[in-house]
């Protein structure tokens, strides 16, 4: 084996954290002029390998070495000293400022005392053209979409100087073509001679683009594969993130009654600045029917969906079994039989400092067992509680603690427990499984399933297309606010899915 | 970027200009655009307007300072306790003093505690409102020119400048009651009248905040804590150290502003500050968080107070409020451009109230000349408030290290 | 009974108190004052019967004006207006109670629905301008504070709703005895309890019961604590912050009744125009909770009658001032830290609970 200099080695990283232990004695290898892939569940402690990387954080055992140096991070400053650069998954750009600014924030070139604007401008356009990433340094990032924003942030690495870059799940955001430009861009910067590590768990992707690729289970290293001298599918990969056989969301069976329980006609909303983010969207949905909308993050989803809540105003018609709820307020709705499972849970679906029964609540503080009439009802709130926290496999020790004190998964199954209870008759669920591990996930859709069975009518959101395709009945495509394709769940990939969902052509 | 703001400016200007000119015409009330006038708005305007840049200082950085009435009452004790025994300068400098004092407790409680930043200024207003009251009891009663509420008089005097060879020519022709031109000069005079090196130095210090803050990578960096403080830490910017210097400064600018307070009225007196520090933070959202924004709207509410003050004949009041209800008027139009009309009709509507009133009464009861700065910040905000942007991480507390 | 969660919400007010205890005996040791005899005479003036009576009736005043701002603050809203609302309050209730011959009951009824009224509706203009025009309540309360004394200054001086009351003293026509409520002289014989204490017992415990027993109360605390969260379960959050902020007016109203009704019987220039403030201080010393904000008005009510002695000693009164805006401060970065560290420790403690769980499972 001819001896590549190895750009990167992490030896014995040990990390714990209160009650947890996020890395322990991991081993990372990454050849210099590559692009080495980390692959793992949420959780599983590759972001804090990362951090630990880009010194955000320390280890609490173990070596970093780079390009041959051992050598010890404080902070980002030393990282980015040595030559590494993070492009963070939640980007880190400030709204109000310019392309420019951003770029330059704390290593601003300057000419006495002032900040030179005019350098900034130059040094930025030529690393922009040298490594085809053309942008405009004096448009607000405001006005920016996904893919530009990426784009800033890897300037943002590269104008520091970085030879390593740490792309943490940067296609989690992106449509299949901006996937391909980002690879292309990852491509020619690895002829440049860049290195590149890249945290994913998109499989495909992965095995696309990667020269290496390290799996992660629960804290520690369980594999280095190079999928150009081996032959290894995504289904390998999977197995070895999970250790088991991995769950299918595959519904069984037709359930669907005649009776139609939300018909929504032409629905607008249209945001501030006068453009319709919905546009005219139409559909039926049965007891018993579950149906999916699949789309790409921003193109009228959250739209649709504070539509339906009675959150965002709206013209056209919605009707909830024979009753026209258009005009009607959110508590009405709620109040018909209508369950939400929101997309950012924190923020929308949790009081993060209430105790687990005022929680129970939210969303239902109007009927039984919250309630009676007027008045609130603490004591049957909390034994329904106990009731969510045993079916849900809601990991807790008591119903008193904060919300805030339970991990997202655990939030989430509480969410999932309290918006089915009360029989709902239509669930409205966003991303019902982000960020909930395997296990939790393929109880949360067998708890969907079953509750399809006795006639349940569900509006599914969801970016995880293996979820979408599993448990739908049918399939919606959504973009820029209008429905362009049906596809059916039976036959379609999520390839044709992703092609739809970007307009580049129709699913089957 | 410059040449844009400066054409707002002329046209904000001469729109100012017009105004004043037609009210001053059908009232026939020359003093409302007299040099003495004028000057003196100057005057009440710097306080307020320190109190709005003070703002501006420390919002930009992300942190919400209610406590501004609190740093400038430390301000007006400061000034007034050194300056009676050491002399006016030594007043401005322990006004600054006290004020920063007052803008470390800010910052350690909310940058270091992240204590929520509205609960926090609030405490210290009651912190320095208590303090000021109980000192001045006991270092100010048995002074010489005292007693139990207000210091001695301030020894010494600020210089004070005016240019002879501007002011005369010009306060002749502001006689001349030509419209617009006698108007116009009016004003030009009064910023040549009388005018204090504290002043000057108001105006120096909005001009450097321009400069800092906009020009600078310090500027830019104390920015970015104010708009995202975690993608400003990623990149190695020491971000509380930011916020920390902006509220310390910003407490200095309300103390200076207090001690400008204590000096023009040549003592200190419990209550002085009579909600300036509230009325700067008026100013600054009207300003939209820049200085000069911020600069007009407090000459706006100097304008106003000298108006009411220097009110012998009680005509005054009257003018003030025609003047309103042409700005009024003037509004309401252009909100019904924009199509927002239930605003605009509030605006038209409350402006005909008000030319009736200036038709039908002969003189106003004085305290609306006293009411008629806070209305005229609530109008201000009503305004204002809706369309602005303040910095986006603004009021948000932070911490290193954490997610958000 | 949460014991733990009681204890620690102790544990700022004790540090609190300890450390402006601390301060205020440095700042008397500074000012050349013998601190021993200070404090001992502050107490022994304070539990004699008189001061326990004083200390009784302006402890009502300051846990209205605590429950009105609290109200506000368990939305987020910062009603920095009581003072504003309950010297209007007031007045429009001397006003109203003045030209009254009713039986007592009816009487003092409708005075506290007029105060009631008059401060819910000067509230109401801020929260119009918030929720309309996006100002924030914070500014444009203190600003209607200041408009109004402008208009009770006017309403006395220039119209017929002032008389003269006494010498060189302008004030509203007396109320006559049937609609005062003077109370009851039972710690001191010489010294009336206000009549108003028994009332404002009641206005507590409804305040607890509408927070924390009604579906109503929920969704006030819950847009307090999540506005977002709150909007997607049902609340509509512009009505929320109109009845919020009309509510503490309301209660703000009732702030100068006590006094109007159990002593004086008028409303004048002279009337105390600062209560709103210390209702602040109280209620973030007490947490936004009756029985914490009971305590806290008691003991802020206890420092102002008793520091009354301190001019005795030539030590300026407004010394307890200082004491309660450093407690104040004190309090509120203890109380964050305090939360700070419950969040911590309760999502530690979570976790090695559960880590428990899957061992023995």
């Amino acid at each position: 084996m001819s001896e590549s200099s190895i750009a990167v080695e992490l030896q014995g990283i040990w990390k714990r954290f209160p009650g947890v232990i996020a890395n322990s004695n991991i081993n990372l290898k990454v050849t210099a002029g590559s692009v080495h892939a980390i692959v793992g569940e949420n959780g599983a402690g590759k972001s804090t390998l990362m951090k630990i990387l880009y010194g955000m954080q320390k280890a609490d055992e173990g070596s970093i070495t780079i390009n041959g140096s051992p050598l010890v991070f404080n902070s980002p400053a030393d990282a980015i000293a040595a030559g590494i650069g993070m492009v963070h998954q939640h980007f880190m750009l400030a709204d109000n400022f310019t392309v420019l600014e951003n770029i330059i924030l704390g290593s601003e070139p300057k000419s006495g005392g002032k900040l030179d604007f005019a350098k900034a401008r130059e040094i930025i356009s030529d690393i922009a053209n040298e490594n085809g990433l053309a942008v405009d340094p004096d448009v607000l990032v405001s006005k920016l979409g996904v893919g530009d924003r990426q784009r800033i942030e890897i300037l943002k690495v590269l104008y520091r100087g970085a030879r390593i870059l740490i792309l943490d799940e940067p296609t989690a955001v992106l449509v299949p073509h901006e996937v391909e430009e980002l690879f292309n861009t990852l491509r020619d910067l690895k002829k440049q001679g860049f290195t590149v590590i890249f945290i994913s768990h998109k499989l495909d992707e992965v095995l696309s683009i990667a020269d290496e690729i390290t799996v992660i289970r629960q804290g520690t290293t369980v594999g280095r594969v190079n999928p150009h001298a081996e032959k290894v599918s995504a289904r390998d990969l999977a197995e070895m993130m999970v250790g088991s056989q991995l769950p299918t969301p595959q519904s069984v069976g037709n359930t669907i009654q005649d009776q139609v329980v939300l018909t929504v006609e032409n629905l607008r909303v249209i945001a501030t600045g006068g453009k319709a983010v919905v546009d005219g969207v139409s559909f039926k949905i049965r007891a018993g029917e579950i149906l999916g909308i699949a789309g790409v993050e921003g193109n009228g989803q959250a739209g649709i969906l504070d539509a339906l809540m009675g959150i965002a105003s709206s013209t056209g018609e919605v009707t909830f079994q024979d009753e026209a709820i258009s005009k009607k307020s959110t508590r009405h709705r709620r109040d018909l039989g209508i369950g939400f499972i929101p997309e950012d849970r924190q923020r929308q679906a949790l009081l993060l400092e209430a105790p687990l029964w005022e929680n129970r609540m939210l969303g239902h503080q109007t009927k039984a067992p919250n309630a009676k009439g007027f008045w609130l009802n603490p004591r049957g709130a909390k034994a329904d509680t106990k009731r969510i926290v045993a079916e849900y496999d809601v990991r807790t020790p008591s119903i008193d603690v904060n919300a805030s004190a339970l991990s997202g998964g655990n939030q989430q199954k509480l969410i999932v427990g309290r918006e089915m209870s009360d029989n709902p008759k239509l669930l409205i669920a966003a991303h019902p499984t982000r960020g909930v591990d395997v296990g939790a996930q393929a109880a949360i859709w067998d708890h969907v399933r079953n509750a399809r069975q006795a006639g349940l009518a569900v509006l599914l959101i969801s970016a995880d297309l293996d979820e979408l395709i599993g448990l739908s009945d049918s399939i919606k495509v959504l973009l820029r606010g209008k429905f362009v394709a049906d596809a059916d769940p039976a036959t379609v990939t999520p390839q044709e899915l992703g092609t739809a969902m970007t307009g580049a052509g129709k699913a089957a | 970027m410059t040449y844009l703001k400066s054409r707002r400016f002329i046209g904000a200007a001469f729109t100012a200009i017009t105004m004043l000119s037609i009210t001053r015409t059908i009232t026939s009330n020359g003093d409302l655009t007299s040099t003495v006038t004028i000057a003196q708005a100057l005057v009440f305007a710097s306080p307020i307007a320190l109190a709005g840049l003070a703002g501006i200082w420390a919002e930009r950085a992300g942190v919400i300072n209610i406590g501004l009435e609190g740093m400038m009452i430390l301000g007006t004790f400061g000034a007034g306790w050194a300056g009676w025994q050491w002399g006016a300068w030594a007043g401005v400098l322990a006004g600054i003093v006290f004020g920063a004092i007052g803008g470390l407790l800010l910052a350690v409680a909310t940058v270091t505690y992240g204590v929520d930043q509205i609960i926090a200024g609030t405490a210290i207003n009651l912190l320095a409102l208590g303090t000021t009251k109980f000192l001045a009891i006991l270092l100010f009663t048995n002074a010489p020119g005292g007693g139990q509420a207000q210091s001695p008089p301030i020894k010494g005097e600020i210089p004070v400048f005016t240019l002879e060879s501007i002011v005369t020519p010009l306060t002749a022709l502001h006689e001349k009651g030509i419209f617009f031109v006698s108007d116009l000069a009016g004003l030009v005079a009064g910023l040549f009248y009388n005018m204090s090196l504290l002043t000057i130095i108001t105006v120096l210090l909005f001009i450097m905040t321009s400069y800092l803050l906009w020009k600078t990578a310090f500027g830019l960096r104390l920015r970015s804590a104010g708009e995202n403080p975690w993608a400003a830490d990623s990149l190695g910017v020491k971000v509380v150290q930011y916020k920390y210097a902006a509220v310390v400064f910003s407490g200095m600018l309300a103390g200076l502003g207090g001690a400008y307070l204590s000096i023009a009225s040549t003592i200190y007196r419990n209550g002085n500050t009579a909600g300036r520090g509230y009325i700067g933070l008026a100013t600054m959202i009207f300003g939209d968080w820049r200085p000069g924004g911020t600069a007009a709207g407090a000459l706006m509410f100097g304008y106003i107070d000298t108006l009411r003050l220097i009110d012998t004949g009680n005509q005054n009041v009257k003018g003030l409020i025609l003047l309103g209800a042409i700005i009024l008027l003037a509004i309401g139009a252009w909100m019904l451009r924009s199509a927002k009309r239930n605003a605009a009709i509030g605006f038209l509507l409350l402006a005909s109230v008000m030319v009736g009133a200036y038709f039908s009464a002969t003189s106003f009861p004085p305290e609306v000349a006293q009411v008629a700065p806070y209305i005229t910040t609530l109008l201000v905000l009503a305004t204002a408030s809706q369309n602005l942007r303040p910095p986006a991480a603004d009021g948000i507390p932070y911490r290193k290290g954490e997610d958000h | 009974m949460n014991f733990r969660r009681i204890g620690t919400s102790l544990i700022a007010p004790a540090v609190g108190l300890f450390i402006s205890l601390a301060a205020t005996a440095l700042i008397l040791i500074a000012i050349g004052a013998n601190v021993i005899t200070i404090f001992s005479s502050m107490w022994t003036y304070g539990t004699s019967p008189r001061a326990m009576t004083l200390m009784l009736n302006l402890a009502t005043v300051y846990f209205l004006s605590a429950l009105a701002v609290s109200i506000g603050f368990k939305m987020n809203l910062f009603n920095i207006g009581v003072n504003g609302q309950y010297i209007l309050g007031s007045l429009a209730a001397a006003v109203v109670a003045s030209n009254l011959q009713l039986p007592k009951v009816l009487s003092i009824t409708l005075t506290i629905l007029t105060a009631m009224l008059v401060g819910a509706a000067w509230a109401g203009i801020a929260a119009w301008l918030k929720v309309a025009r996006g100002v924030s309540e914070v500014i444009s309360t203190i600003m209607l504070n200041f408009i109004a004394i402008g208009i009770i200054s006017y309403l006395i001086v220039r119209t017929s709703i002032g008389t003269e009351t006494g010498v060189n003293i302008r004030g509203t026509k007396l109320i006559p005895e049937s609609g005062m409520l003077r109370g009851n002289a039972f710690i001191d014989p010489e010294t009336k309890v206000y009549g108003f204490f028994i009332i404002s017992i009641f206005v507590g415990i409804a305040y607890w019961f509408l927070l924390n027993r009604t579906r109503f109360g929920f969704d006030l605390r819950a847009t307090g604590k999540s506005a977002t969260a709150a909007r997607t379960s049902g609340v509509q959050s512009t009505r929320m912050i109109v009845t919020a902020m009309l509510l503490s007016g309301a209660i703000a109203g009732l702030v100068g009744l006590p006094y109007l009704l159990g002593q004086t019987g008028s409303y004048n220039l002279q009337f105390p125009t600062e209560w709103g403030f210390i209702g602040i201080a109280i209620a973030l010393l007490g947490r936004n909770n009756p029985l914490g904000i009971a305590v806290g008005a008691i003991f802020v009510a206890f420092l102002d009658v008793s520091s009354g002695q301190l001019v005795l000693e030539g030590v300026p009164r407004e010394i307890s001032t200082i004491m309660q805006g450093l407690i104040v401060i004190v309090v509120v970065i203890s109380y964050e830290v305090v939360r700070r560290n419950q969040v911590k420790s309760e999502q530690r403690s979570v976790a090695r609970a559960l880590a428990k769980q899957e061992v023995s499972a």
